[in-house]
C-alpha cells in the first residue's frame, strides 16, 4: 500500500481558487456576481495596503481616501471628457499612484505612530474635501456612471459556456475586475520576491541597518507607498464602475478601515492573504448580521440593533483577537498548519530535511 | 471686532474640551509610547453612562463624578484585558489593538444605546453674560472652568504626590522602577484609568453642545490629535496650550476664511504642518532613537 509522502504543493491551491474564480459568475446570478466584484476590489486594495504596511512597515488608515482619488478621477474623465471607461482605469492607478508618492514625502518624516494619526486625519477629512468642489465632483450628490456595456467577444464566450445566457454589465465588470485582480497579484507576487521586496523589509526589520547596507531607504518607502496607491486608485476606479456612482460618502472612515482590518484578518506581509482578506471585510457583516436575523431565539430586537452596530462590533473584537492571537492571520494560521501536516506525512524520520515551519512575522 | 472677540470666548470654550481629551492622550502616551485611538469613543462611552444616570433621576453633579469614577475602572480593565496581552509587541500592533476597541466601543455604544441622537441637558444655562463687551454662555464658562479644574488637578496629581511620581518613574525607567519595587505593569493600568476618567470629562462636556450618538467624538478626537501633536505628545502642559490654540485657531479660520465645512480640514493641516516643520511640538523634548 504507497502511502502520501507529501501533501500536495500548496500552488495547486491557487490553481484551484483561480478556476474557482473564472467559474463564478457562470454558475451564480448577476447580483451575486456582483457582490464577488467587491471582493475582488477589496483584495486588489488590500493587497497594495499590504505592499505599503505588511513589507514596507508603514502604517495608511486613509487608503479609502486614495480609493476616492481613484474613483473620482474615473468618474470625472468618464462624465466630462467622455473618455472611454476601460482607458480611465489605468489612468486613476497612475494618478492616484502619483497622489500616494507625494504623501509618501512628508510621511518619511514621520515615525509609525505619526503616520497612523496623519493618515486617520486624512481619512475623516476627505469627504468633506471632495463636498468642496461642486463643479467638479457633483458635491454631495455625487456622480451617476453608467453601467458599461460588455463588449461583443465577451458576450458570445459567456453565451457559448452558459448555454445562450446573455452576459449583464455586472458580470462583465466581475471579469474586468478578476483579470486586473490576477495581473496586479502577480505584478505583487515578483514585487515581494525580488530586490525592492527583500529592501522594503530590511527597512520594516532594521531601518538603520538596512540603511547602512547601502539600501535607499527614502526611495523604497515613497515607492511603496506610490504602488500601494497604485492599487488603491485602480481599485476605486472599479469600486465607482462597479457600484454606478460615486459620492463623498461612499468613502468614510469605516472603509478606511475595512481595509485594515482586511489586510489583518488575511495575514500582513503575505501576497494571498489580501484575497482571505477581501472575502472576510465583504461577506462577515453580511452573513453575520443574516445568521443572526434567521435564528428565532433571538428577540427581534436585539437583532435590528445587531443589523446596525453587529459589524462593528465583529471587526473590532476580531482585530484585537487576531493581533493578540494569531498575528500572522489566516494565512499565517494555514501556513504553520500545512507545514506541520507535511512533517506529519513525511515521519518522524527525515524532520531534519522538512521545511521550517515559517517565522512568525513580527509587524 | 466684537463678533471676533467672540468667536475667541468660544474657541477658547471648545479649546478647553480639546484639551481635556489631548491630556488624556498625553497620558497614555507617556505610560507606553502609543497614541490612543479608541480615547474618543472610550469618553462617548463614558457620557452615555452620564446619560443613563441622568435620565434615571440621578443629580448632574452626583452623576459626573460617579461616571468619571465608572471611568477610571473601565480604562483600567481595558488595559488588563486589551493591552495587557500585547504591551510588549511594536508599535504597530498596537495601534491597530487601539483602532479596533475604538470600532468595538463604538458598536457596542450603537447597539447598547441606539444611533438616535439624545438630547444631553447641562445644568449650566446658554444665556449670556457680558464680559468686556463680549458675550460668552454660562455653558461656555463652565466648559472653561470645568476644563480648568481637571487640568490643573491632573497637573497637582503627577507633580505633587508619590503616586504621581511613580506613575512618571514607571513610564520613564521601567526597569529601574521595578528594581526599586514599583508594579509598573499596574502603573500602566492606572494611567489607563486616569485617561480614560480625564477623556470622559471632554465627553460630558461636549455632549450639551452636540448632541449625544455613539459618533459624537469621532471630530473631537482630530481637534485633540491636532491639540497634543501641536503642543509636543508627551506634554501636558502642551496639551492644555495646544488644546486652546486649536480651538482659537479653528473658529476663527472657520469663521472668516474657509467656512464651518473645513475646520476639519484645518485640525488636518496643523497635524500635517507640525509633523513635517517641528515633530516634537511647542513644548516636547526631542525623541532620541536607539540604533
Amino acid at each position: 500500500m504507497s502511502r502520501l509522502r507529501n501533501a500536495p504543493p500548496l500552488y495547486f491551491l491557487g490553481v484551484i481558487v483561480v478556476l474557482f474564480f473564472i467559474g463564478l459568475p457562470t454558475v451564480v446570478t448577476s447580483f451575486q456576481s456582483s457582490e464577488w466584484t467587491q471582493v475582488l476590489i477589496f483584495a486588489i486594495v488590500i493587497m497594495g495596503l499590504n505592499i505599503l504596511v505588511g513589507y514596507s512597515g508603514q502604517i495608511s488608515l486613509g487608503h479609502g481616501a486614495l480609493m476616492a482619488v481613484g474613483a473620482y478621477t474615473c468618474a470625472i474623465l468618464i462624465h466630462r471628457y467622455n473618455v472611454d471607461y476601460l482607458i480611465t482605469i489605468p489612468i486613476a492607478g497612475l494618478l492616484t499612484g502619483v497622489v500616494g508618492f507625494v504623501l509618501g514625502i512628508p510621511a518619511l518624516r514621520l515615525s509609525a505612530l505619526y503616520l497612523a494619526l496623519a493618515t486617520f486625519a486624512l481619512a475623516v477629512v476627505a469627504p468633506s474635501l471632495i463636498k468642496r468642489p461642486v463643479q467638479l465632483t457633483g458635491g454631495v450628490q455625487g456622480i451617476l456612471l453608467s453601467p458599461p456595456d460588455p463588449p461583443q467577444f465577451a458576450k458570445d464566450g459567456f453565451g457559448a459556456v452558459t448555454g445562450g445566457l446573455a452576459m449583464t454589465s455586472d458580470q462583465w465588470m466581475y471579469y474586468v475586475s478578476l483579470v486586473l485582480a490576477l495581473l496586479l497579484f502577480w505584478f505583487a507576487w515578483n514585487l515581494v520576491r525580488h530586490r525592492p521586496g527583500r529592501a522594503m523589509r530590511a527597512i520594516r526589520d532594521r531601518e538603520v541597518a538596512a540603511a547602512s547596507s547601502g539600501i535607499n531607504v527614502a526611495a523604497y518607502k515613497t515607492l511603496a507607498f506610490g504602488i500601494s496607491a497604485f492599487y488603491a486608485g485602480i481599485g476605486g476606479a472599479l469600486y465607482g464602475l462597479s457600484i454606478g456612482f460615486v459620492s463623498p460618502d461612499t468613502f468614510p472612515l469605516a472603509l478606511s478601515f475595512q481595509l485594515l482590518v482586511g489586510a489583518v484578518i488575511g495575514g500582513l506581509a503575505s501576497i494571498t492573504g489580501p484575497l482571505v482578506g477581501g472575502i472576510f471585510t465583504f461577506w462577515l457583516p453580511i452573513v453575520s448580521s443574516q445568521f443572526v436575523a434567521s435564528q428565532p431565539w433571538i428577540p427581534a430586537g436585539v437583532a435590528a440593533a445587531f443589523k446596525n452596530a453587529g459589524p462593528q462590533v465583529t471587526y473590532g473584537a476580531l482585530l484585537i483577537l487576531i493581533m493578540i492571537f494569531a498575528p500572522n492571520g489566516v494565512v499565517g494560521l494555514v501556513t504553520v498548519g500545512y507545514a506541520r501536516l507535511q512533517a506529519r506525512l513525511r515521519g518522524a524520520g527525515d524532520r531534519g530535511s522538512g521545511q521550517m515551519p515559517s517565522d512568525p512575522q513580527t509587524v | 471686532m466684537q463678533e471676533f472677540v467672540q468667536q475667541v470666548v468660544s474657541g477658547i470654550a471648545s479649546g478647553g474640551i480639546f484639551a481635556s481629551l489631548a491630556l488624556a492622550l498625553v497620558l497614555i502616551y507617556n505610560a507606553m509610547g502609543l497614541v490612543n485611538f479608541a480615547q474618543g469613543e472610550m469618553a462617548m462611552f463614558a457620557t452615555f453612562i452620564a446619560y443613563t444616570l441622568i435620565s434615571h433621576g440621578v443629580n448632574y453633579f452626583i452623576a459626573f463624578p460617579l461616571t468619571l469614577g465608572l471611568a477610571f475602572i473601565g480604562g483600567v480593565l481595558v488595559e488588563r484585558a486589551v493591552i495587557r496581552p500585547v504591551e510588549r509587541a511594536p508599535v504597530l500592533t498596537l495601534v491597530i489593538v487601539t483602532l479596533g476597541l475604538a470600532t468595538l466601543i463604538n458598536g457596542a455604544a450603537g447597539f447598547l444605546f441606539g444611533y438616535t441622537p439624545n438630547y444631553f441637558s447641562s445644568p449650566f444655562s446658554a444665556h449670556t453674560v457680558n464680559i468686556f463687551g463680549a458675550f460668552a454662555s454660562y455653558q461656555d464658562l463652565s466648559v472653561i472652568a470645568v476644563s480648568g479644574i481637571v487640568l490643573v488637578a491632573i497637573y497637582l496629581l503627577l507633580q505633587r504626590t508619590t503616586l504621581g511620581l511613580t506613575l512618571r518613574a514607571a513610564a520613564h525607567h521601567p526597569e529601574a522602577s521595578r528594581l526599586l519595587g514599583v508594579r509598573v505593569s499596574w502603573m500602566l493600568a492606572l494611567g489607563w484609568g486616569l485617561a480614560s476618567a480625564v477623556g470622559a470629562v471632554s465627553g460630558i462636556m461636549v455632549a450639551p453642545i452636540l448632541l449625544l450618538e455613539p459618533n459624537m467624538m469621532q471630530t473631537i478626537i482630530i481637534y485633540a490629535f491636532a491639540a497634543a501633536v501641536l503642543g509636543g505628545i508627551d506634554s501636558p502642559l502642551g496639551a492644555v496650550v495646544g488644546g486652546l490654540i486649536v480651538g482659537v485657531t479653528v473658529n476663527l479660520v472657520g469663521a472668516y476664511l474657509v467656512g464651518g465645512d473645513l475646520e476639519l480640514a484645518v485640525a488636518l493641516a496643523i497635524i500635517v504642518g507640525v509633523l513635517v516643520v517641528k515633530p516634537n511640538g511647542l513644548f516636547g523634548r526631542a525623541a532620541a532613537r536607539n540604533v
